[in-house]
């Protein structure tokens, strides 16, 4: 027996509402994060994580206030990302109730950046987001992106994995962008080289379409948790549904 | 009406330990401080603690250290992940610290084996060792949230243990004081459990 795997339900929040079109029944305001973060809290979600999609500075206030709310109601572990740049970002979104930060671009362009937000603040608190793309048709090596996958940097995500996690990083959140948005499925070989290479855990995220793609990002591809969107906001599933499936494949996962 | 000081040192994120506790407190004053005259006169202390021991036992400064020790000698109080690992004698992170010498036993790193990932973060069962009033309505092996690299691998003290590898300790307790490496806060509706149960506890 050892720690669970984890269900990470993931809210796209542009301007304090939710995006990507949810679908719940007997909530009253759709668009509203804090409620949609105490609709998966009472399904059984394990942590949530909040992506600020805009990420502006106009509307960074907005989320402080976001990430407050939620914090004060829903008691689960929370990890917000989103244009966090500074230490300056990451304390005040820890001030407002946040438990982990996820950096993404800004350990990119300067990796130093983890060293000094995890000497800071403690590795637990930072995530470090890596969005990978195949650096070709073979499928067995990948690049780092950015900018939603626009951008290619060059960088072997292997090398870079290790050197996020040299810097301290207490966790990684891997999206697969080939995948990402297609509902095929986990890229579950990039999860596997990443998850076999670092001793830290990984989220596996990107490309989830059933229950069972969340069971195989964890027994294929060696994640710690599985992160997904569209599935749950669209109530083809429930937290609970997945939580079942990945209990009778035999994953142990908190009840 | 009972006060209950939540000791503000400058160290972690403080509004979900206040934030858990409002939610479960009626009668109870929640008030997060870092001033020793304010402590002095709280009924109950808790003590939160995040990021790295030595960092912790700095911003614990010398007046706000003596003022709480001088009550968690009767008062009940409530430590929570390095808040508890820093009441046991000495901690081998950060090159080695000596601790608060309140509780027994010693943190080290969590032993590395082969199936496990450190930081130990996440939701693992709490195996009761001993019967307690903080207990009460928590099922024995539910699940609690945990995120540390650092551990306690044996205490006179211990009233539970989690297995990450090797087997931790999960919670100590001694008199008046109730200490856990997971975080109570974070731990959905048995973490709240535990904070009304610290709430209603009397010693």
């Amino acid at each position: 027996m050892t720690v669970a795997k984890r269900i990470i339900p993931c809210l796209d929040v542009d301007k304090g509402r939710v995006v990507k079109g949810v679908n719940f029944v007997n909530i009253q305001d759709a668009g509203d994060p804090v409620e949609i973060a105490k609709r998966y809290d009472d399904q059984g979600a394990d942590e949530l994580t909040m992506l600020d999609i805009t990420a502006s500075n106009e509307t960074r206030e907005t989320t402080y206030k976001t990430v407050e709310s939620i914090a004060g109601q829903v008691f689960i572990p929370l990890t917000v990302g989103g244009g966090v740049r500074t230490t300056k970002d990451i304390k005040r979104l820890l001030r407002s109730g946040a438990d982990k930060v996820s950096i993404n671009t800004a350990a990119v362009n300067n990796p130093d950046f983890i060293k000094e937000a995890a000497d800071k603040f403690g590795s637990q608190c930072i995530v470090v987001a890596v969005d990978a793309k195949a650096a070709d048709e073979t499928f067995s090596s990948w690049e780092v992106v950015t900018y939603g996958g626009r951008e290619r940097t060059g960088i072997d995500v292997i090398e870079w994995v290790n050197t996020v996690k040299e810097h301290g990083a207490g966790e990684i959140l891997l999206t697969s962008m080939d995948r990402d948005g297609t509902k095929e499925g986990f890229d579950n070989k990039l999860t596997k080289a990443v998850s076999s290479s670092v001793s830290i855990p990984i989220i596996a995220s990107g490309g989830v379409g059933t229950l069972q793609h969340l069971v195989d990002g964890i027994k294929e591809g060696g994640a710690e948790a599985v992160l997904a969107a569209s599935i749950f906001h669209f109530s083809e599933f429930t937290v609970q549904e997945a939580k079942q499936a990945m209990l009778e494949s035999g994953l142990e996962v908190r009840n | 009406m009972t006060k209950i000081a939540v000791i503000d040192y400058g160290m972690g994120n403080l509004h979900s330990v206040s934030k858990a506790l409002e939610e479960v407190a009626t009668t109870e004053e929640i008030i997060v401080t870092s001033d020793p005259e304010t402590i002095k006169r709280a009924d109950k202390i808790v003590l939160p603690g995040v990021g790295a021991i030595k960092d912790c036992l700095e911003a614990f400064s010398d007046d706000l250290r003596s003022v709480t020790l001088e009550l968690i000698r009767d008062k009940p109080t409530l430590a929570i992940c390095v808040g508890m690992q820093m009441l046991l004698e000495s901690s081998e992170e950060n090159g080695g610290v000596k601790c608060l010498n309140v509780l027994d036993g010693r943190i080290v790193k969590i032993p590395v084996s082969k199936d496990i990932k450190i930081p130990h973060m996440g939701w693992n069962k709490i195996n009761f060792l001993s019967d307690h009033f903080l207990w009460s309505n928590i099922p024995n092996n539910s699940f609690f949230y945990f995120v540390h690299s650092y551990c306690c691998l044996s205490s006179s003290d211990a009233i539970s243990e989690t297995t990450h590898g090797a087997n931790l300790i999960s919670a100590l307790g001694k008199d008046n004081i109730f200490a856990v490496q997971f975080h109570p806060e974070k731990s959905q509706n048995l973490g709240l459990q535990l904070y009304k149960n610290f709430l209603d506890w009397s010693v």
